[in-house]
């Protein structure tokens, strides 16, 4: 008789990328439930689109590249890179915003980079990028938290209807405002102190109103991700540490002028970025202590770019920028190899 | 911190130890043919002593050990030689080598066994008797026993003798048995490795998952000073130096022995036939191997080295349903068969038969870095590093990432999610340095030869010169000219006497 | 204004990226071991002439000296061209064809029933890896033997052939393990 002979080990974990991407897609339901609750349909169909576009443009470039389609398809990495985009755009983002996004991320971010595994720069992070550089005036139109359960919320046709180019005879002037974190760096620019500034009606209780209650979602899922083992713990943790850390020391230098850590970290994307964004593996670090060093990287590039840069959030750039740093972290974070001397 | 001290990584595996350790072990027949390999163990290959057509008796040295690290091989039944000659052997490349193959006489007559006394004889006398017993590790690494009984001036006096019976690989349980079965004996052979090694103290390793193996041993120690220490069950515990680190938290070297620490490892099934070859006189002829996995009757046999595995399977009922991967070892670190038609030899601790159903062959994806590798890497190394530089073929580059250290456990191939074989690219890399490494020698070799060869020819040009301005008469080539190619003063060292060309076919 | 300032600026720019790469040829220019002995490293050793030049040793001086291209090495294949071109700084080549293809190491075997003992081939072998007195059967080292081929046409009964070596247990190595899946794999 003759046998199939291959190295071993002769039995594997029930595990795969497929399984990986799609736990992160289970996490982000609750953060996605709150948002559409607050911010209305305009998220769902966001959602919907992206996918759509996502999964074609993998197709496409998949066939080009003579890659079998059915299972890098299954992999989920395509979709889990649309959602990730969607969430970020405002929502009642035009189509071809959001179509011009997706297809950045997939072709241009990870595809021309080699695909799966290969790109250096996070794909959603980069589409988001292309577009708030691209078209800032719609990236900043969000909705003013006024979603399904909410009087005066838009009916899901009109939504679409928006979305897909028509106003629909609304006019969205009375729809959309200023995200907070907006709010906090405009009126910090008209000389006001941060305790008034955080009296107007988009503050909630911790932050933006609305907004905290779709970050606490995402910390729900962020968390049941680290639980899991499907995301690092030392990424989050680094981020948010980071991030707390560098708010508290300026908050202790100039209250009114900067917002208090718990403002800094459950405000915008912070909690998204840290459980969602900065862990994605193809582009962070990889080793333990790399990780912390990555996470907290970005925690501190988000807290300057917020407080002295030119836009109101930092979190994509500042994971675009750590990014570029990780293999440099990776050689110099290199665990202890087992019998050697210290070090 | 109270022992036992974790090491890094590892994992909690699939177990299938319950297919094959409910039963007692299988006392071994006699098979009609045996083939006997000459290379059952770790260094130079035993020197056959015996030819076609010669008789010889149960226990019979048949291979002699060449040089240091090499060992002796036995008849296992009385017969007669067949041939010597290359057959298939367990090898993952399923090429053949030499083996002695002997035609059973079916008496099994012994040779006159002699028991020694240990406790008055010569260290060095005790060793040579080891080698010439054929005593290797049973664990898996065939490494000469003897070799190891030496301390070589790594240090003064050791500081823990460890005994391992941890046993992690799954479906795996000769160890488990043997344990419960010949304690007492397995104990015998700890007071000589005592004795010589004089230990501070003997540690006896066993997975927690094995309490009557536990007790069994527990009860054989009593009174003589050595513990038995349970040991979580996470693979790969039984490594050595994971052994050693959850017993003593000390961690041998890189690129350094056990014994630098003052800690010398041996299998448990070493110990026992140890005790057979001192009390009784028995050379290693027989092993307990484990037959499993999807086979009628798992069980453990005490089967005769040469034995084929379709014989072991067949005395165990023989192969269920859609077999389609034999392995010998464990699934984790095992080597898959190309045919049943080998030998067992002192390495075979396992044979595991593996259905269809059982083995997922999932598609390779590309490394998504996520890092899973690292976390169960028991070498704290960064598995995902070494593949990427495997898979360029940067071989520099790969050993600055310590390729070195990998134990090929295959914990990073087990929680890849992407399904990389990631222990055959760290098998491929080290293979494809140390041929290197060898070629570069070789071309060093001829390159001094060659160099030299020229400076021959140099100075015999000028010898003539200076022979024809003395006029005297033209000498023509005298014949032992090419006798003596290569023997230049210049080059002692190179000298090469007729009677390494001889020998240079084995040392390769 | 601007315009001035912007050719000074890249002007200095300029002149300083020349002064860094005009040091770094110095400071990183191949020194130390004669560039020969670095260039015989890299050669198999064959000795086999097929180069055109005495054995390796001729050949490297060759090179070194500009006479030679780095693509005249049979033995050491492609692999050997890439790794001159890597030591030399130079682009890789294909090999010259005109010189013999690339082929898999082969040893050579003296029929011990025909040998004459003539000992020529002793006196071709280039690493004298053959023994044998005259008129005495004659015997190939199979280990020191480069597979040069070179006793092959001196042999006047022709009984030395090259035979391929074949792995064995302990040369025997693990292959490259399959890519990653592609389409219709
Ligand atoms: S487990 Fe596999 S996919 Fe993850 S980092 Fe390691 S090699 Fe890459
Ligand atoms: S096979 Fe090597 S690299 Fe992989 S987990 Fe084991 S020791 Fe680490
Ligand atoms: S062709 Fe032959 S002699 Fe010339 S460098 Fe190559 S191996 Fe040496």
């Amino acid at each position: 008789m003759r046998f199939k002979t291959v190295t071993s080990p002769h039995v594997l974990a029930d595990r795969s990328v497929g399984q990986v991407m799609r736990r992160v897609l289970y996490a982000m339901t609750p953060g996605i439930v709150a948002l559409v609750w607050f911010f209305g349909w305009g998220v769902l169909i966001n959602l919907a689109l992206a996918t759509v576009v996502a999964l074609v443009a993998e197709a496409a470039v998949l066939t080009v590249r003579g890659k079998p389609l059915a299972l890098y398809l299954g992999d989920y990495s395509a979709v889990t890179t649309a959602w990730l985009l969607a969430v970020a755009l405002p929502p009642l983002a035009p189509w071809w915003l959001t179509t011009i996004g997706v297809v950045s991320a997939i072709v241009i971010a990870k595809h021309l980079y080699g695909g799966l595994g290969y790109n250096p720069f996070n794909p959603a992070m980069v589409g988001y990028v292309v577009l708030l550089i691209s078209f800032p005036r719609e990236m900043s139109a969000w909705l003013i938290p006024y979603g399904v359960g909410q009087p005066h919320a838009l009916g899901l046709l009109d939504t679409l209807r928006i979305i897909m180019g028509g106003t629909g005879g609304i006019t969205l002037d009375g729809l959309t405002g200023a995200t907070p974190l907006d709010v906090l760096r405009t009126k910090l620019g008209l000389g006001l102190t941060v305790t008034e500034i955080r009296n107007s009606p988009v503050f909630g209780i911790v932050a933006g109103h609305g907004w905290e209650w779709a970050t606490l979602g995402f910390l729900a899922g962020g968390l049941w991700l680290v639980f899991t083992r499907t995301a690092a713990w030392q990424i989050p943790v680094g981020m948010l540490g980071g991030l707390a850390l560098i708010a508290t020391i300026f908050h202790l230098v100039d209250p009114l002028r900067y917002a208090p850590p718990w403002f800094q970290v459950w405000s915008g994307a912070a909690i998204y970025g840290a459980f969602f964004i900065a862990t994605d593996p193809v582009t962070a670090s990889t080793t333990a202590r790399g990780r912390l060093i990555y996470g907290a990287g970005i925690g501190v590039l988000v807290y300057i770019i917020r407080s002295f840069g030119g836009y109101p959030d930092g979190v994509a750039f500042a994971v675009l920028l750590m990014n570029i740093a990780a293999p440099t972290i990776d050689l110099y974070t290199q665990p202890r190899v087992f019998g050697a001397r210290s070090g | 911190m109270t022992p036992p001290f974790p090491f890094h990584g590892g994992l909690k595996t699939v177990r299938h130890k319950t297919e094959s350790n409910r039963e007692t072990i299988l006392p071994g027949s006699v098979p009609e043919r045996l083939v006997v390999p000459l290379r059952q163990h770790v260094g130079a290959i035993a020197k056959p002593l015996v030819q076609a057509g010669d008789r010889v008796l149960k226990g019979q040295m048949i291979g002699q050990p060449d040089g240091y690290v090499s060992a002796a091989v036995h008849a296992p039944t009385s017969g007669r030689v067949v041939a010597v000659d290359q057959q298939p052997v367990p090898h993952p490349s399923g090429l053949p080598d030499w083996c002695v193959t002997i035609e059973s006489d079916g008496q099994d007559r012994w040779i006159e066994r002699t028991p020694v006394d240990y406790q008055r004889m010569h260290p060095s006398d005790l060793r040579n008797f080891v080698r010439n017993a054929g005593v290797v590790g049973l664990g898996g690494a065939v490494f000469p026993s003897a070799v190891k009984m030496n301390l070589s001036g790594h240090c003064e006096r050791l500081e823990q003798l460890i005994l391992n019976g941890a046993e992690c690989e799954p479906w795996m349980t000769c160890d488990d048995l043997i344990m419960r079965e010949r304690a007492v004996e397995i104990v015998a052979g700890i007071h000589i490795l005592a004795h010589l090694l004089q230990p501070r103290e003997v540690l006896i390793g066993i997975e927690d998952d094995k309490p009557e193996a536990i007790a069994a041993m527990n009860a054989a120690c009593s009174g003589t000073g050595y513990q038995v220490r349970p040991v979580p069950t996470r693979y790969p515990s039984g490594g050595a130096k994971q052994l050693t680190k959850l017993l003593t938290n000390k961690e041998a070297p890189v690129n350094g022995r056990s014994t630098d620490i003052g800690v010398q490892c041996f299998n448990v099934a070493t110990a026992y036939t140890l005790h057979r070859a001192v009390a009784h006189g028995e050379p290693v002829i027989s092993r307990i191997v484990t037959v499993t996995g999807h086979i009628a009757q798992p069980r453990n046999i005490d089967a005769l080295l040469g034995s084929s595995f379709a014989d072991l399977i067949a005395r165990c009922g023989g192969y269920r349903e859609g077999v389609e991967r034999l392995i010998m070892g464990g699934p984790m670190m095992g080597f898959a068969m190309h045919s049943d038609g080998v030998p067992v030899t002192k390495a075979t601790n396992c044979i595991l038969a593996v259905g269809a159903d059982a083995l997922v062959e999932p598609p390779v994806m590309p490394c998504i870095r996520c890092g899973d590798c690292v976390e169960v890497c028991p070498a704290n190394l960064l598995p995902q590093q070494l593949y990427w530089h495997a898979r360029a073929k940067e071989f520099d580059k790969i050993q600055d990432y310590h390729l070195f250290s990998c134990i090929e456990c295959g914990c990073c191939s087990y929680v890849c999610p992407s399904h990389i074989p990631l222990v055959q690219y760290y098998r491929y890399a080290k293979n494809e340095i140390w041929a290197l490494e060898k070629e570069k020698q070789r071309a060093e070799l001829a390159r001094r030869r060659h160099q030299a060869r020229m400076e021959r020819l140099e100075r015999e040009q000028r010898e003539r010169e200076a022979k024809l301005r003395q006029k005297a008469p033209p000498r023509t080539a005298s014949p032992l000219d090419g006798a003596t190619a290569g023997q230049s003063p210049a080059e002692p060292a190179l000298a090469a006497p007729a009677s390494i060309a001889v020998n240079v076919e084995r040392s390769e | 204004m601007m315009m001035i300032v912007a050719i000074v600026a890249l002007g200095a720019l300029a002149g300083a990226s020349g002064l860094l790469l005009g040091f770094a040829a110095i400071r990183f220019k191949i020194e130390g071991d004669p560039v020969v002995e670095r260039i015989d490293a890299l050669l198999p050793q064959t000795q086999c002439g097929q180069c055109g030049y005495v054995g390796c040793r001729s050949y490297a001086e060759a090179i070194a000296a500009g006479e030679a291209d780095i693509n005249q090495c049979p033995p050491g294949g492609q692999g050997g061209v890439a790794a001159l071109a890597d030591l030399l700084g130079r682009d890789p080549k294909p090999l010259d064809p005109e010189l013999g293809p690339e082929k898999p190491k082969m040893v050579a075997v003296i029929d011990e029933q025909s040998c004459i003992g003539c000992t020529l081939c002793i006196q071709a072998c280039p690493v004298d890896a053959i023994l044998g007195a005259a008129k005495h059967m004659h015997t190939v080292i199979a280990r020191e033997c480069t597979g040069c081929e070179l006793c092959l046409a001196p042999c006047p009964v022709d009984c030395i052939h090259m035979q391929p070596i074949s792995p064995t247990i302990t040369t025997w190595k693990w292959v490259y393990p399959a890519a990653e899946a592609r389409a219709a794999a």
